[in-house]
């Protein structure tokens, strides 16, 4: 009888064991799926423009982008633009005002839900970038993004930034500078914009100007019926 | 003979002996390695090397964010770029293709990486 005991306690007890086992692997996978929660970091970057202040016809920050990163500036569907000057009207009202729009750096980007090679990805900053090493240049990532932000290199290039390292065939978008921001700098464009409109910054301090700023007025995410939780935020739109 | 003398006798022989060290080294083939010197490990490490660490730091810098001053492409080309045209690719003894075309080995850092001395970059687009 004890033994009969034994044996079954001694089966249950390996049954537990094997289930365990067989268990662990998809939970911690399904852990490392969903990823580590974006609330973690330390440092979010981000940044809040003001629309109020941004003029209508003024192309600094553009210009400032193109010069930083070595994009030609050409406006042909097949040239890089990381970042571009949009005028919009409220046809109803006639309110006109204009922004710069590039990529949003996400908390939950599209971009990066989709990349089959895991190019795509998120910094622990926030910061969306394309790891240029995996990008095969599928450009799936360029039709998920909902806010246009992504580029494709045709043609080969030369004469590259030390900095900032392009190449044809693989995709690119908005670095927020991360070559100026690991260097304690300011992105070129936030640095160019002569009416200081865009107030770069980390939106995890509590102390820094931006967080005050963002707890203060009212901004807003363009597309925020899409729940992707952006870095860049807008003021007055 | 002297204490200095004999001192001085040594350091001759020794000095005899460089070239041979340098024989052991040395390439089959033509290679201008720019300013050169030694920052990361010795040269004969690097030669077999050098694309562990660049493979291992390049992930580390762009994914993780954590650039590392020493083993940064950059940097070895700072030093190793010609003093002539200061690049790595220009030539076909610059000191990336001398190697890597006696190798057959193809580098496609350059698609994407400046092969140029930053200073020398910097400098050129100045404005």
């Amino acid at each position: 009888m004890n033994d009969i005991q034994d044996q079954r306690r001694n089966f249950l007890k390996t049954s537990v064991g094997v289930a365990a086992v067989a268990i662990a692997p998809g939970l911690l996978l399904f852990k490392v799926a969903h990823g580590k929660s974006d609330d973690d970091s330390k440092v979010r970057w981000g940044m809040l423009i003001d629309t109020a202040n941004c003029a209508e016809g003024c192309k600094d920050c553009v210009t400032a982008c193109n010069k930083e990163n070595g994009l030609s500036g050409g406006l042909a569907p097949t040239d890089s633009q990381w970042i571009r000057k949009i005028e919009i009207k409220d046809v109803s009202t006639g309110h006109q005002f204009a922004l710069p729009m590039m990529c949003q750096h996400c908390a939950e980007p599209p971009c990066v839900d989709v990349c089959p090679t895991g190019a795509s990805f998120k910094r622990y900053d926030g910061i969306v970038l394309v790891d240029k090493h995996r990008c095969i240049g599928c450009r799936y990532c360029m039709m998920a993004c909902p806010y246009k932000a992504r580029s494709f290199v045709h043609a080969p290039l030369h004469d590259q930034n030390p900095d900032v390292p392009r190449g044809k065939g693989t995709v690119e978008s908005c670095t927020m500078c991360v070559h100026r921001v690991d260097e304690g700098k300011q992105p070129a464009c936030a640095e160019a914009c002569p009416n200081k409109s865009i107030l770069f910054g980390n939106l995890h301090d509590p102390n820094s100007e931006i967080a005050k700023k963002i707890r203060s007025v009212s901004s807003a995410q363009v597309r925020a019926d899409l729940n992707l939780n952006t870095g860049i935020r807008y003021q007055g739109i | 003979m002297s204490v200095p003398g004999l001192r001085l006798l040594l350091l001759v022989l020794i000095s005899l002996c460089i070239p041979n060290v340098w024989a052991d080294q040395s390439l089959p083939y033509k290679i201008d390695i720019g300013r050169g010197g030694h920052c990361v490990r010795d040269p004969v490490w690097m030669r077999k090397n050098h694309m562990h660490l660049l493979i291992h730091q390049r992930d580390l810098t762009v994914r993780e964010g954590k650039p590392n001053k020493e083993i940064d492409l950059r940097n070895c080309v700072e030093c190793h770029a010609s003093t002539k045209d200061d690049s790595v690719i220009a030539r076909s003894d610059s000191f990336c293709v001398a190697c890597h075309r006696y190798e057959a080995v193809k580098i496609d850092c350059f698609e994407c990486h400046s092969g140029i001395r930053k200073s020398a970059w910097l400098q050129r687009n100045a404005k």
